[in-house]
């Protein structure tokens, strides 16, 4: 029965969609509705070929539901690499405009590939990294089966397809123009029933554990998934001009649009690439380490600090406009404040460490764990300062801003998430250890040379032309034009884009190294999973 | 008075000073004395379940006397 209810409902859906793509008013939503269209007939004919299978009588409760981790980690590295494949083409787009070819205007210019860069590397690669690691822990530290049968495949091929209508709509023009939330507001409808899909498997997951208290990488995931529901919702408030059109009208205006706008923006960071992933450290770090977190308190002081602070940071991203000072300086201050539980979080991560530092030597994926960590406090001192109204003057609307978000992401969420990736590879794939720590060496170096060497030029670009911007002559005039800069900032650009290669590269290596681990090392030997004596 | 004026009002006074109160009490409760057995036990817990969930026959969760040497 259910699964006839399933295959009319996906009819519905494929049908409707074909008729959608034919009134459609605008390109970028004919194909969504296409690709809607071909997603739904795939999946009509998958549940048609499966109808009558006899129902497994194995008892699934007595194992992890581990594929959709395994898909997740699959789905982190192919995003991963498209992410940083498009951030390198733009970066040297910006190096050498002629990258721009007038063929390709409208659908492969900077404009266009900008949002696919940011949107790939933040929803993709750390959605996916998120996703995956969610499903991972909280069966791990609930000691239960993921809960809701196939609701986390759900999730899973859920956001894959809003990646994929999200990716073609921003190349074909459909934006809401807000960043960080550029898709438009059928892509918004989809994100927000998949999202509820994730947090029910996650909270159902919770509630029926087995183990009496919940562990606080769960408390991170959890508010990264509530908060960023919450976010989503509000900022996406949008009147449709018609139903066969990609076009919207934001219910704000004006400066309240904006201030909403960096309310989200700003706990997009917050909540998505800094909760979560430190739901990631203090569940990965331990247990690569083979030592508890340092302290627990800690933890529990840095999960409430941040939960306390971050939600009232988005203002300073509007210094000097015409939000009022008052709401600025609130932004503000609370930002400075969060370098308190930021850094708190970062010792707690290094220090889990004591007593087994030798390990940076021997293991290259806690060097790289540790090497987020590292970034994670650098970023986290930087973000305070820049904030700051005086510093901020200087700083806003400069590469100093690109270089900033760059050493976050490069350095903390990717480092973090390419341990992840090398942690859970072998286990998944139940092989006996990775393919090469060679290889795992020469991706954290060229990683992590290829960060300095974006952050760098992005500080020394950045802080030039905010110089430049503001020199006046004796007589109050600027001296500089606006095109001066983008001339003086040319082999500052050239060093970012060859950072970026790096970083790709990489990855690169990873994918070959995981790839290798799954094809050519031996598999596990599966001894019977005893409690050893303590 | 206007609703925005009211609702800023009550924002920097009441709501402020309630948030801070929960903040601080959160910190003094995950200081308050005898948390630590429980604590550490829970740090401990990512080191069970990793192959398989618990069993319903067997308690997922050790007393934390036992792990304490």
């Amino acid at each position: 029965m259910w699964e006839y209810l399933k295959l009319i409902v996906l009819a519905v859906v494929a049908v409707g969609a074909a008729i959608a793509a034919n009134y459609a008013h605008d390109l970028p939503y004919m194909v969504n509705a296409v690709v809607v269209m071909l997603a739904a007939a795939i999946t009509f004919l998958w549940t048609l070929r499966h109808v009558g299978d006899a129902p497994s009588l194995a008892d699934v409760s007595a194992n992890y539901n581990d594929g959709v981790v395994r898909a997740g980690v699959i789905a982190t590295t192919f995003w991963g690499i498209v992410g940083f494949l498009v951030g390198v083409v733009i970066a040297f787009q910006l190096a050498f405009p002629q990258l721009n070819p007038a063929w390709s205007q409208g659908i492969l210019n900077f404009g266009r590939l900008r949002p696919l860069h940011t949107s790939a590397v933040i929803f993709a690669f750390g959605g996916n990294a998120l996703i995956m690691s969610s499903f991972y822990i909280v069966q791990r530290t609930s000691a239960v089966r993921l809960w809701g049968g196939n609701l986390g495949w759900f999730v899973f091929w859920g956001w894959q397809l809003m990646i994929v209508l999200a990716a073609t709509s921003y190349v074909l023009g459909g934006t809401q123009g807000k960043e960080y939330a550029e898709t438009v507001w059928y892509i918004d409808l989809w994100i927000t029933v998949v999202w509820v899909a994730f947090l029910l498997t996650f909270l159902g997951t919770l509630m029926s554990r087995k183990e009496p208290h919940i562990y606080v990488a769960n408390w991170f995931l959890l508010s990264m998934i509530v908060t960023v529901a919450m976010l989503h919702v509000v900022n996406n408030a949008a009147i449709p001009v018609s139903i066969f059109s990609s076009q919207s009208v934001p219910v704000y205006s004006g400066v309240q649009d904006a201030m909403v706008q960096w309310w989200y923006g700003h706990n997009a960071v917050g909540f998505f690439l800094t909760a979560g992933f430190l739901g990631m450290m203090y569940y990965f770090v331990p247990k690569q380490a083979e030592r508890p977190i340092y302290s627990y308190k800690l933890s529990i002081i840095h999960f409430w600090a941040l939960i306390f602070l971050y939600i009232w940071a988005g203002p300073h991203h509007l210094h000097y406009t015409a939000l009022p000072d008052w709401a600025s300086t609130l932004g503000m201050v609370f930002s400075v404040m969060l370098w308190m539980p930021s850094w708190g979080g970062m010792i707690n991560g290094l220090m889990t460490l004591s007593g087994a530092w030798d390990k940076l030597r021997t293991d290259p994926i806690i060097r790289m764990m540790v090497v987020s960590i590292g970034f994670y406090g650098m970023s986290t001192f930087e973000g305070p300062m820049m904030s700051i109204r005086a510093v901020n003057s200087l700083s806003h609307y400069t590469d100093w801003t690109i270089g900033h978000v760059h050493s976050g992401a490069l350095g903390w969420n990717g480092m973090i998430t390419f341990g992840v990736l090398y942690f859970l590879t072998p286990r998944l794939w139940n092989r006996e250890r990775l393919y090469s720590l060679q290889l795992v060496s020469w991706h954290f170096w060229l990683a992590t040379i290829g960060i300095v060497l974006y952050a760098s030029s992005m500080w020394v670009t950045g802080i030039m032309e905010g110089l430049m911007w503001r020199e006046v002559d004796a007589n109050g005039f600027l001296v500089n034009a606006f095109a001066d800069t983008v001339a003086a900032k040319f082999p500052m650009y050239v060093v970012r884009a060859l950072g970026g290669t790096l970083f790709l590269a990489g990855a690169l290596i990873m994918c070959y190294n995981l790839w290798k681990t799954v094809t050519s090392v031996d598999s596990r030997s599966t001894a019977p999973s005893a409690v050893p004596a303590e | 008075m206007e609703t925005y004026s009211l609702l800023r009002e009550f924002a920097d006074s009441w709501m402020l000073l309630a948030l801070t109160v929960v903040f601080v009490l959160v910190i003094f409760w995950a200081w308050r004395p005898g948390s630590r057995a429980m604590h550490d036990d829970a740090a401990q817990s990512i080191f069970r379940h990793d192959a398989s969930p618990a069993r319903d026959t067997q308690t997922a969760h050790r007393p934390s006397k036992e792990l304490s040497k």
